[in-house]
């Protein structure tokens, strides 16, 4: 099983939601596509989408909803096929 | 002759040496927020160092050549890309017409220069090319960059060619926690004696919100304000004041919790009480800080920041002579 990890584009702040009260974008196990949205970056008031780089499953998020998070760092494990 | 937008960036804007003269209507000064890495990019292809640039912010745009070109990029640590392959930062390269010029994240610093020899031909408004977003004018058609949008590429002079380099030691400092200088004024006096102790000792975390206009910072204990029964025109709370004109780099602090240094596109005066001012010479150091990167505020006094003030230019200087 290879796992590839979605790094963070830019610095800001980690959010897993689109809004406070809505779902998530992915739960932990769910299989997301090449493009799907697992969360987004707030920086300078301005929200980032991230997105899977590749396709598989998420086996876990590596930070917390509205974690602080810098460029480069890992966000979530995708385990692909 | 253009250069075409593919990917945006987060914050991408044409910039210059800016736009002075015009702040006691409130037009800001504007342009590159780091001059430094602005005009050694600009060095580095040949142009004159006031040629207007692209200015990245946080996350770098990509780049299509429709000409062959000179370039260079300074700034943030982000690895530039042609067609994919890693090419050098501060150090000028040649692009062909077709290629792609993408970047990776930025590992530090928080704005990129990417320097075109013969500079971006947008209007002249005002006696800049730089863009104010919050007036709409200025750069490319007012605004930041986006998809499709085309650059027109002055002529290069003569003396563009690949290869020039910056030596490490001339490299803009990329650091996570800096020091910065304040010279105390011109509301000083309104905060208590134990505040004003606290300011310089605490460590302050850039806000995530900080941009071309502000850079907050949080973490710090927040201030007291000694008492007084507030002016007429000042509102109720302690931090207010009587409207007052707003230096560039001066620190207010809206009810004494988290100090805003206001940068090169700020607004021109406010209610706000200003403790101190950031000096001249360490005003490219915020421009290159990332949201949670840390700030100490050391005091200088106006003898310090002059020295200072002379030292930037003498390294200036120094870029100059070893570019030329």
């Amino acid at each position: 099983m290879a796992h590839h990890e979605v790094l963070s584009p830019l610095p800001g702040t980690f959010y897993r939601r689109p809004s406070p009260d809505a779902e998530v974008f992915a739960k932990e196990g769910a299989i997301v596509k090449v493009g799907d949205v697992i969360g987004l970056v707030e920086v300078m008031k301005q929200f980032s989408e991230v997105q899977a780089d590749a396709a598989g499953k998420i086996v876990r998020f590596l930070v917390e909803n509205e974690d602080a998070v810098e460029p480069g760092q890992p966000l979530a494990t995708i385990e692909t096929a | 002759m253009t250069v075409e937008i593919v990917k945006p960036g987060l914050a991408t804007t044409i910039q210059d040496a800016g736009r002075p003269g015009y702040y006691n209507v409130g037009i800001p000064l504007s342009g590159a927020l780091d001059q430094y890495s602005f005009r050694c990019a600009n060095l580095l292809v040949g142009n004159d160092e006031n040629a207007a640039v692209i200015e990245c912010t946080l996350l770098a745009p990509e780049l299509l050549f429709n000409v062959s070109a000179i370039v260079a990029v300074t700034g943030a640590d982000a690895t530039p890309r042609v067609n994919g392959s890693p090419m050098p930062r501060n150090e000028s390269f040649a692009v062909k017409a077709g290629d792609k010029l993408s970047f990776d994240f930025m590992r530090l610093g928080a704005r990129g220069y990417v320097a075109i020899a013969g500079g971006i031909d947008v209007p002249v408004i005002l006696g800049s090319r730089s863009t104010y977003g919050l007036g709409a004018f200025g750069g490319f058609q007012g605004r930041k960059l986006a998809v499709g949008d085309k650059l027109p590429i002055g002529k290069a002079s003569n003396t563009a060619k690949a290869g020039r380099k910056l030596t490490a030691d001339l490299a803009m400092p990329l650091p996570k926690e800096t020091e910065l200088r304040v010279l105390p004024g011109l509301y000083f006096h309104r905060i208590t004696d134990a505040s004003a102790d606290n300011f310089f000792a605490d460590t302050w975390a850039v806000a995530p919100e900080a941009d071309r206009i502000g850079y907050r910072y949080k973490q710090g204990r927040p201030l007291q304000w000694r008492e007084r029964k507030q002016p007429f025109g000042a509102g109720s709370d302690p931090s207010n004041i009587v409207d007052a004109g707003y230096p560039y780099g001066s620190i207010q602090v809206p009810g004494g919790v988290e100090p805003i240094i206001l940068h090169r596109d700020a607004v021109s005066g406010g209610g706000y009480a200003m403790i101190g001012t950031i000096i001249s010479a360490d005003m490219d150091k915020i421009a290159q800080m990332q949201p949670n990167y840390k700030a100490r505020f050391v005091r200088v006094d106006m003898d310090q920041a002059l020295a200072a003030r002379g030292d930037y230019k003498a390294r200036m200087d120094r870029v100059r002579k070893a570019l030329a």
